[in-house]
């Protein structure tokens, strides 16, 4: 018998972060952020129905500065859990698994994510009167 | 329930001792690592051995043997083969498992830190308790099962192109540096196997001379043995003999999908 009950070695807090377990987290993160994002999306959809004035409240919440950022960060978690979910769904069908497809791939989606982001408030930028 | 932090035992202690180089010492470099007293009431704590590189040899294994022999002879771990083949130096080197005979002490840049194996039961300093990992090795029955007799005038044969398909799973040495590696291990290590039984059961399940896949798959066929996985893939990085865990379990998900459909 051991005189004492055993500690347990330190896993999360000296483990090193890498691609692999740190897009693995942040898909995690974004789809908690993207179900968050449903009820802010809920919000807006009730605020419409309940006529000019409660939509044009929803409408200066939305374009406050805080607003911004909170929507801006939602394109993003959206755009990089489609396309991390795309290398998952590769991943499910036997592709993928060899360093460099896995490295490039993440890559791929952190990078795209970003770079259609800044396309879509691009976007938005200029429709915006 | 995963526990992101540790236990109150477990917590490790920063005050930990110091051993200076001796003096006139030109390359010296810091070792810090995680020491743990069964015999002693005291929490795990983090030593520092300065260690003079030049009356050392290159691999991280040489400067724990050095410690241990001039410095510090209470330092526990478990080495045997000093060339990577036998899997007993496993453990957290400068945050990533590996194996410390084969991972060189000029490849990490600042000072060397070193833990057991993440999320064990830890015994005496880097060594932990592998029991359930071993179990659960035993549990995917690493042999082969054969209904049909054997021939009577010789072996089971296979072709080149079937061994070929058992030669990389089967150079798994078991040191359990990917299942120690994997966040769902550390989380449901009572229920999910964890990467190097399910390599261990791929090793199986493609073997042409193995007779039982329909069974193995049968045992894997749970949301936890197999199905713990979420591809996260510390394991493949970390294996120290360049093996593909992380691919097997995709391949082990497939036969499932193809089985049923």
């Amino acid at each position: 018998m051991p005189a004492r009950e055993r500690p347990i070695s330190p896993h999360l807090q000296v483990y090193r972060w890498q691609i692999g377990n740190s897009l693995s987290i942040l898909h995690r993160l974004t789809g908690v952020g993207l179900a968050v994002g449903l009820l802010a999306l809920c919000y807006w959809l009730v605020s419409l129905a309940g006529g000019q004035q409660s939509y044009a409240t929803a409408i200066r919440m939305f374009a406050s500065p805080v607003g911004l950022i909170v929507l801006i960060g939602w394109t993003f978690a959206f755009l990089y859990h489609l396309l991390n979910g795309m290398r998952h769904l590769f991943w499910d069908v036997g592709y993928g698994f060899e360093r460099t497809q896995r490295h490039l791939s993440g890559w791929f989606a952190v990078l795209g994510a970003t770079g259609l982001t800044v396309c879509v408030w691009a976007l938005i930028w200029r429709l915006t009167p | 329930m995963a526990e992101f932090s540790l236990p109150a035992n477990s917590k490790v202690r920063k005050d930990g001792r110091v051993f200076k180089a001796a003096a006139g010492a030109k390359n010296v470099r810091v070792f810090k690592i995680y020491r743990f007293d069964p015999d002693s009431t005291e929490n795990p704590r983090l030593d520092s051995y300065e260690v003079d590189m030049d009356a050392c040899g290159p691999m991280i294994l040489d400067a724990l043997i050095k410690i241990k022999n001039e410095v510090d002879s209470t330092l526990s771990f478990r080495r045997s083969c000093r060339e990577g083949i036998c899997g007993s130096c496993a453990m957290n080197i400068d945050g990533k498992n590996g194996l410390a005979c084969i991972s060189a002490c000029a490849d990490v840049k600042h000072d060397i830190k070193i833990y057991p194996l993440p999320h064990m039961p830890v015994i005496k300093d880097l060594v932990p308790d592998l029991t359930n990992f071993y179990a659960q090795y035993a549990s995917i029955k690493p042999w082969l099962q054969t209904r049909t007799p054997a021939p009577p005038d010789g072996e089971r044969l296979q072709s080149k192109e079937d061994q070929e398909k058992v030669d990389r799973p089967s150079a798994c040495i078991l040191c359990a540096c990917c299942s120690t590696s994997c966040p769902s291990y550390w989380w449901n290590s009572d229920r999910y196997l964890g990467p190097a039984a399910l390599l261990a059961a791929y090793r199986w399940i493609v073997d042409s001379r193995d007779e039982a896949a329909g069974e193995r798959l049968d045992y894997l066929e749970d949301p936890f043995r197999l199905y713990r996985c979420h591809t996260i893939m510390n394991c493949t990085e970390a294996c120290p003999k360049d093996l593909n865990p992380a691919k097997a379990i995709g391949e082990i998900k497939q036969m499932m999908a193809h089985r049923r459909y």
